[in-house]
């Protein structure tokens, strides 16, 4: 216990400035108002879910909870269920065998919700396409409200998208 | 060239060109049923199976059977006729066969004769008919998606119920379906259902050509980017006979280790927070992040992406003699730290009864799976190409080979430790000893004779070896690429390895193996 507590003391505290929101990354106008997006910015709970990503979007992901980033300090995180969630973090080039789960997922979240799409794929589709196997990019499947491209996004584009999201436009 | 004899077989292999050693043999029905035979008796390991259109060019399908043998990667190619591209099932000497036979049969139509006819890549989404991967498939078709009855194995007995989980996982991690079934909390059986991110990638290789695939291949499972597309290189490379300057081949391991590093670091934490040792994840996790934030400084990408290309690596990856000193000085830094970390681990009461016995994979059954990589190294299964198919630099620089016998949670725990810091010696090596020179040789054309014939590339990527093989026109098009995951033969491991544990310790069983989803669906 000693060198445990004696390795938290000599860490210290990591925790990285947050970046300004960018409403370039918007894909549509704001579909909540204000006053509700304050209440999420304060409290927000993110479902992830990966519709055919490579994994490098969830290494990117999974970083944004590492001490320089602390994304729980901010208010935001990640639930096991669509159903506890204000926002779906959706990565990959929409798998055509996860079509089916990723509109199922949509359908249960309540409402209001946020929906972003993240990386190259997510945005368009990338690498991979559309084909017999690939939608293509998210809004091809569910509504989108905000993309944050990238292959992958760095945690820091991925932390100025959600916070985008949930700032009044 | 020079014909030769493996295993007492009467088949004649060929050597590959390249700095792999790597041959192909022509075989009938019974020559191939034979070698895999022989190979099982002599502790050789089936490694992957794949298969390829051959109609436009005058013959029928072809089946290539990946072996690992003492000699290097063993390729036999089995010719097959247009209207009845049957072939044996290969299932019942190496149960790794089964899914890839089952993947081969959904993209190409292709059919081992008997055993397990269930699909596997296909999700009842396109059409029983539709074989995407025959080369006059239009693939950019989409079909309306079609529920699907699986039909899993059922457990029946008093007090048996079934537990089922995915496609979308409860955490941040990649869709699968696993299916358990259990009495109380005890695990009875777990079968898994993968193919749910199955994006089209080997039919979309067929749209570019041999100085683009890097690209897709480096984004087969985006954690081994590295791995992938150094293979996917080599493949090229030995169709196209381009050697490598020394300097790209240094510079190539260098990254390939750094990855290495990157995931053993995010490893090592989430074991840690999956047994409740939170104070582990952020204190990994904060040093994966410094070596991610070096990476971008160094190489341009956290990930290491798009960094080796054909014939070498890309523009701007290079390292300067200001470099070295940074990256030495960060090995230094990190080694200090993970030595601090891993005394806390070793000495974490709580921690190690989770660990130790949790999760255990024995020598035998590894074995009997064909498993490789890490997950093998911690159950006895000591291959490793850095050691064992060693190409430069790797044959100058003696790796030390981690493994450990128990096959458990703890020894694929102490295995990543090992690893680690091993390749935290090998990249302060590489970096002292880097040789000077170009670093990026043009790809010449596809070797007269080799237009459609095989080139293969295979690295040892930090989960375990990683083949590509790829063939393609004279003009540079690719007409087949198959890129082969370890974690094709390691999931059905982790359905034995968790038989008899409780469905808690499942997270913690499942996260000691971190398999890939992406690079096994494809």
């Amino acid at each position: 216990m000693y060198h445990l507590l004696k390795q938290i003391v000599k860490t210290g505290f990591k925790t990285e400035a947050v970046p300004d929101p960018d409403p370039e990354l918007r894909l549509i106008a704001s579909r909540l108002e204000n006053a509700m997006l304050t209440i999420l910015g304060r409290a927000l709970v993110i479902r992830q879910i990966d519709a055919g990503s490579c994994n490098g979007c969830e290494l990117e992901i999974h970083a944004l909870s590492n001490p320089y980033y602390n994304l729980e300090a901010l208010g935001i995180k990640f639930a096991a269920s669509p159903k506890h969630a204000d926002m779906l973090l959706v990565t990959g080039p929409v798998a055509k065998n996860m079509e089916t789960a990723l509109k199922r997922a949509y359908e249960c979240t309540p409402a209001p919700k946020l929906v972003v799409a993240v990386g190259d794929c997510g945005a368009s589709g990338g690498i991979f396409g559309a084909s017999y196997a690939s939608c293509g990019r998210v809004a091809n499947v569910i509504p989108v409200d905000l993309v944050v491209p990238g292959c992958p996004p760095t945690p820091r584009a991925l932390l100025q998208g959600i916070l985008t999201a949930i700032t009044g436009s | 060239m020079s014909i030769m004899r493996l295993l007492d077989q009467a088949l004649d292999f060929e050597p590959l060109p390249g700095e792999l050693a790597a041959m192909q043999a022509q075989a009938d029905a019974a020559g191939l049923l034979s070698f895999a035979k022989a190979v099982k008796e002599g502790g050789g390991r089936f490694v992957s199976l794949w298969g390829t259109d051959e109609r436009e060019r005058g013959a029928g399908y072809a089946l290539h059977v990946a072996f690992c043998v003492a000699e290097g990667l063993a390729l036999v190619t089995l010719q097959l006729p247009a209207d009845a591209p049957d072939y044996p099932d290969l299932e019942p000497l190496f149960p790794a066969a089964n899914r890839q036979q089952r993947a081969t049969r959904d993209l190409l139509g292709m059919r081992a004769l008997g055993g397990d006819k269930r699909p596997w890549l296909r999700h009842n989404n396109w059409p029983p008919d539709f074989f995407p991967l025959r080369r006059d498939c239009d693939a950019s078709q989409q079909f309306p998606p079609q529920p699907e009855d699986y039909p899993f194995v059922r457990v029946e007995g008093e007090g048996v119920h079934e537990i089922a989980v995915g496609p979308i996982h409860a955490g941040i991690i990649e869709p699968g379906h696993f299916r358990f079934s259990i009495v109380g909390e005890k695990v009875l059986r777990l079968e898994q259902r993968m193919g749910w991110t199955h994006k089209g990638v080997e039919k979309r290789f067929e749209q570019m050509t041999l100085v683009e695939g890097h690209r897709l291949a480096g984004r087969v499972s985006g954690d081994s980017t590295v791995a992938y597309a150094w293979a996917y290189c080599l493949a090229a490379e030995s169709l196209c006979g381009t050697p490598v300057p020394p300097r790209a081949q240094w510079l190539r391991a260098l990254l390939l280790e750094r990855e290495r590093v990157a995931n053993h670091l995010g490893d090592l934490g989430y074991l840690g927070n999956d047994a409740a040792l939170a104070f582990g994840l952020s204190q990994f996790m904060r040093l994966r992040e410094d070596w991610l934030r070096l990476s971008a400084e160094l190489f341009g990408h956290r990930l290491l992406m798009d960094c080796v290309c054909p014939g070498g690596v890309a523009v701007g990856v290079d390292l300067s003699a200001g470099a070295a000193a940074k990256l030495v000085e960060q090995c230094a830094a990190i080694e200090r730290e993970v030595r601090i970390l891993k005394h806390i681990y070793d000495e974490h009461a709580g921690l190690q009864d989770r660990f130790i016995t949790t999760g255990r994979l024995e020598p035998r059954l590894a074995a009997e799976l064909s498993i490789s990589g890490l997950a093998g190294r911690a159950s006895s299964q000591t291959w490793d190409l850095r050691l064992h198919n060693a190409i430069a630099p790797y044959a100058e620089l003696d790796v030390q080979l981690a493994s450990h016998r128990a096959g458990d949670v703890a020894a694929r725990v102490t295995v990543r430790f090992e690893e680690l810091f091993e390749s935290l010696r090998l990249i302060k090596e590489i970096a002292a000893r880097l040789p000077a020179g170009e670093r990026c040789a043009p790809l010449a054309a596809v070797g007269s004779g080799r237009d459609g014939a095989m080139g293969v590339g295979w690295i040892e990527g930090w989960r375990g070896d990683i083949l590509v093989a790829l063939a393609a026109d004279g003009d540079g098009r690719i007409r087949r690429c198959h890129c082969h995951d370890p974690s094709w033969n390691i999931w059905p491991a982790l359905e034995h390895a968790v038989m008899g544990n409780i469905v808690p310790d499942f997270p913690l069983i499942n996260k000691s193996f971190n398999l890939t989803y992406s690079g096994a669906d494809l």
